[in-house]
């Protein structure tokens, strides 16, 4: 029995018939064709899929899009403002913060929201909150020190 | 004017991907815009390790919701075999027998991934078992080998060890690992017209595909184009893994002449594929009173998995890592790849070489503690030398050697003696928490060691508004491979980097390439993209100077310019003036790696170019209560050559070496006794998270350091050799359980180090230094 949502993805209202058992990835890959968040894991453990509700970094593979029913969201597709990326976006590009990129969006949704709750962590903050965001392919290095810079440039704006 | 080009060689350019990654917009094979009628594909798999296949009911597979398709082996049209080096010993299903907990006997389409994935589970199979060979205990009492074992020998080792006035024995076991590249296996088929069959396929090895895709379906290999934009990582596991995915998709897709994905959950990724061959290796040396090695006797155990697979390149490169850094008068080594009934073990970053330098580490440990010695000390007598001592045991002269110096910097800038000194008082005063440090080298033979793979193509064309279009063999997973040859290609003609447009690696384009892999992508595949750019550059040239009656030399490529004479042309319009003279404006180039050679039979020859050198200090603690520990700093000096972008160098090493402490430390694959995998998932296996990382971790690029050998812009190779920096953290917790036993016994800390292993090896060194 499908059944019928409506909700915000990055500014718009979405209104949907889904199946109950629907993960939110699927839903954004497949019916929106939001194909920045990443599948890695299938298990709630990799971070490749962090997206963020209602402000809060949540990973779109362990929630059924049901219960996003009503939810504000943004993917790493809405994050940018028009042309203008948003300064953890750019704090990823030019610290290098990547490699493969496949875990990129995820962790960039995740620093957002680290920025948003620490103001300006120190190195040792970002690590700590980071746990849940698995990268295979650098140190980590370049990903914290990119979040650190990001956090610093979103507080300077607002 | 600027006088220099912005992107060229030796930039810390960004990756060229950057943009498209930070803003959600890189296309990853599952990525796509699915095609219309997509079918989604799943794979069926043997719950036995090994067994007869007495009968495979797929009546209810078949009737499943959705299913459109279900094949098995009699569905195969060309040859059912996957296998890379043509052992014919993988088959794409199995048939008669099954040899491992995962092994595909059946595919099924449906509508749906998730119908797809549900139907796979109505299959009804009957086994009947048959003896299987589980681990590498099991099958060394069984020496069942998948490739015929290898030997390399120098001098005669055997009367130099009974001669020398200390010997020793000892065994050491090396833990496998699983790549956990983040993007999981994926490939897509889209049949075309006749017997065309397009796949988008996330594989270090296009080719490779394309040949397997043909063989299975009886095809010319002319019929069959993979592509491959980009990898969400791969470290050797898409190589020839990828292969039972993309036949897969190919042969529905085939059957049901409709575009066919798969893409396998990680929990059964990980169980169908291969991983990095877990070692076994005994050893005896024989040294004298200073501790110089006079001869070893090695033997190596690997476990294979259930077929060839690249195992004899792998067991061959281990062989040729056995010596890491130090001279060996007498060697006799010899290699088991030996049989097991589990997944095929695969390429994996360092390709054997990590775990055979772990077994030449570990005897310079031994020696260390039999004589009572820092082993720095120890390390440092035994290094190749310059002019003498610098025969290989496979009889390659060693011409590049830089590791003594990269020692002594690192030591130096690392504080090694002083904070040994430092950690002895630490520990002396700490009665649980226990300190160590470790210093390890690395050398790393670059090149494959399978002479025809080295060679490469790169296709060239340049468009008559001056835009630049590259294409070559490799492939990108991360490393900045495509992001390397396009500085070399701007650099080259002397325009920026963004003139170049970086393109699809597919079969079509370049033929017959090879794997991107044995670190040697940017060397081959820089080599050929120079040589197609120059080839164009050489007509460009010809013809300024017919057109404006000068000599060749009169015509000078600058930054963004021509100089052509006294007057100048942009870039662009020099082109343009060219095409109009009808100037071929496209070309192909082609390298093929000079002065390489190994004769199997005598195990000599020189099977590496040149070799890439790194040490780091690393320094941890030890909880000798819980076993649990930390990494508190690590010091790299690695060398790069001359780096031909030290952003991504840098990238590399971290990454490798942070790859190599999981391997060494957290990974531990487990297996139950019935054969299945245990550690399916992150859940069980642990790589490296964030907060692992080494509270204080400093890397430095080894300066001044020009390749010696003539690569491209005098680069190095430096995709694998830092993961066997790793190593230092190992011999670091290693000291740190040492020093409960007064550093008197060898503590044989075997990896994975896992907490429950130092524990254990805190009490082993406890007790028997408390019996001395
Ligand atoms: S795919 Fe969601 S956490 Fe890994
Ligand atoms: S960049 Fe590849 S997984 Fe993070």
């Amino acid at each position: 029995m499908a059944v019928q949502i409506s909700l915000q993805i990055n500014g718009r209202t979405v209104e949907a018939e889904v199946q109950p058992n629907l993960l939110l990835v699927d839903f954004l890959r497949q019916e929106q064709r939001l194909t920045g968040t990443h599948v890695g894991c299938d298990t709630a453990q990799c971070g490749a899929c962090t997206i963020h509700l209602d402000g809060r970094a949540v990973k779109s593979c362990a929630i059924l899009t049901v219960q996003a029913d009503g939810a504000r969201i943004t993917t790493i597709e809405g994050l940018a403002s028009g042309a203008e990326l948003h300064p953890m976006q750019r704090a990823f590009h030019r610290h290098h913060g990547l490699q493969c990129g496949f875990c990129t969006p995820g962790m960039v949704m995740a620093g957002v929201s680290i920025a948003e709750n620490h103001g300006t962590p120190d190195p040792a903050v970002i690590r700590a909150e980071l746990e849940g965001n698995l990268c295979r392919c650098t140190g980590y290095h370049n990903i914290v020190k990119a979040i650190a810079a990001g956090a610093r440039e979103m507080a300077g704006r607002s | 004017m600027p006088d220099q080009i912005k992107g060229g060689v030796h930039q810390a350019v960004v990756h060229d991907s950057a943009a498209v990654h930070v803003s959600g917009q890189a296309v990853f094979v599952d990525d796509m815009a699915e095609p219309r009628d997509l079918l989604h594909a799943y794979i069926g798999v043997s719950e036995r390790p090994h067994a007869k296949i007495r009968q495979l009911d797929l009546a209810a597979v078949g009737a499943a919701e959705g299913v459109c398709c279900v094949v098995s082996a009699g569905d195969i049209a060309g040859q059912n075999d996957i296998s890379p080096t043509h052992t014919m010993d993988e088959p794409v299903f199995a048939e008669a027998a099954t040899e491992f907990i995962g092994q595909p006997l059946f595919a099924v389409a449906a509508q749906t991934r998730d119908q797809a994935r549900r139907a796979v589970r109505l299959a009804a199979v009957e086994y009947s078992d048959l003896p299987a060979v589980l681990d590498l205990e099991a099958a060394l009492a069984d020496e069942t080998l998948v490739v015929p074992a290898m030997e390399l020998k120098r001098g005669d080792a055997d009367a130099e060890i009974a001669a020398a006035a200390h010997s020793l024995k000892g065994k050491i076991r090396i833990g496998g690992q699983e790549h956990f590249y983040l993007e999981g296996q994926v490939s897509m088929a889209v049949p075309g017209e006749g017997d065309e069959m397009t796949l988008y396929c996330s594989t270090q090895h296009p080719t490779e595909i394309q040949q397997s895709v043909a063989r299975v379906l009886g095809l010319a290999a002319n019929a069959v184009n993979v592509r491959t934009r980009r990898l969400g990582g791969a470290f050797g596991g898409k190589e020839t893994q990828a292969a039972m995915f993309a036949t897969v998709a190919a042969l529905i897709a085939r059957k049901t002449g409709r575009p066919v994905k798969i893409r396998p959950d990680r929990d059964d990724d990980m169980v169908m594929t291969g991983k990095r061959h877990d070692f076994m290796a005994e050893y005896e040396v024989g040294f004298d009173d200073d501790g110089h090695i006079l001869g070893v006797r090695y033997r190596l155990a690997s476990n294979c998995g259930y077929s060839a697979d690249l195992s004899e390149a792998i067991n061959r490169r281990a062989l040729f890592h056995l010596d890491n850094c130090y001279y060996l008068p007498s060697a006799a080594m010899k290699g088991l790849p030996l049989k097991t009934n589990r997944p095929s073990n695969t390429a994996f970053r360092g390709f054997g070489g990590p775990q055979a330098m772990l077994v030449a580490e570990r005897v310079i440990d031994e020696i260390a503690f039999a004589l009572g010695q820092d082993p720095l000390e120890i390390r440092r007598r035994n290094f190749y030398g310059s002019s003498e001592r610098n025969i290989t045991p496979y009889h390659q002269t060693i011409e590049d050697n830089v590791i003594p110096e990269i020692v002594s910097e690192l030591a130096e800038s690392a504080d090694y003696v002083g904070r040994r000194a430092e950690i002895a008082r630490y520990n002396s005063d700490s009665p649980w928490l226990k300190k160590g440090i470790a210093l390890t080298p690395v050398k790393f033979g670059i090149a494959f060691t399978t002479k025809y793979l080295n060679q490469a193509g790169a296709l060239v064309h340049v468009y008559t508004d001056g835009s630049i279009h590259l294409n070559h063999g490799g492939t990108e997973m991360g490393q900045g491979l495509m992001t390397k040859v396009a500085q070399v290609v701007a650099e080259e003609f002397q325009v920026d980097l963004d003139h170049v447009k970086i393109t699809a690696t597919s079969t079509d384009k370049v033929p017959n390439t090879s794997a991107t892999a044995a670190s040697s992508s940017s060397d081959l595949n820089g080599m050929a993209a120079r040589q197609a750019a120059q080839t164009i550059k050489a007509r460009l040239i010809d013809f300024a100077a017919k057109q404006y009656e000068l000599p060749p030399d009169q015509i000078e490529f600058l930054p963004n310019r021509v100089r052509v004479g006294n007057q100048e042309f942009p870039f662009p319009d020099l082109v343009h003036q060219a095409y109009m003279a009808r100037v071929s404006l496209s070309a192909t180039g082609f390298y093929k790696t000079p002065k390489i050679h190994f004769d199997r039979q005598t195990g000599r020859g020189r099977p590496f170019y040149y070799f890439a050198y790194g040490a780091a200090v690393s320094e941890a603690t030890i909880d000798t209560l819980t076993g649990e520990y930390r990494i508190d700093r690590v010091d790299i000096l690695h060398d790069v050559g001359r780096s031909l972008n030290p952003a991504i160098d840098l990238g590399q090493i971290e990454g490798g070496f942070i790859q190599g402490v999981g391997w060494l430390t957290s990974e531990e694959l487990v297996w139950g006794e019935a054969g299945e995998l245990l550690t399916h998932a992150p859940s069980t296996y642990k790589i490296p998270v964030c907060s692992d990382r080494p509270r204080d971790f400093r890397m430095k690029l080894l300066e001044g350091a020009a390749n010696r050998e003539n690569t491209i812009y005098a680069s190095k190779a430096v995709g694998e050799p830092p993961l066997m920096l790793a190593i230092s953290v190992l011999h670091a917790l290693s000291d740190a359980v040492a020093s409960v036993g007064g550093h008197r016994v060898c503590p044989r800390l075997d990896p994975p180090a896992t907490p429950e292993c130092i524990l254990a090896a805190v009490e082993r060194v406890r007790s028997a230094a408390g019996h001395d």
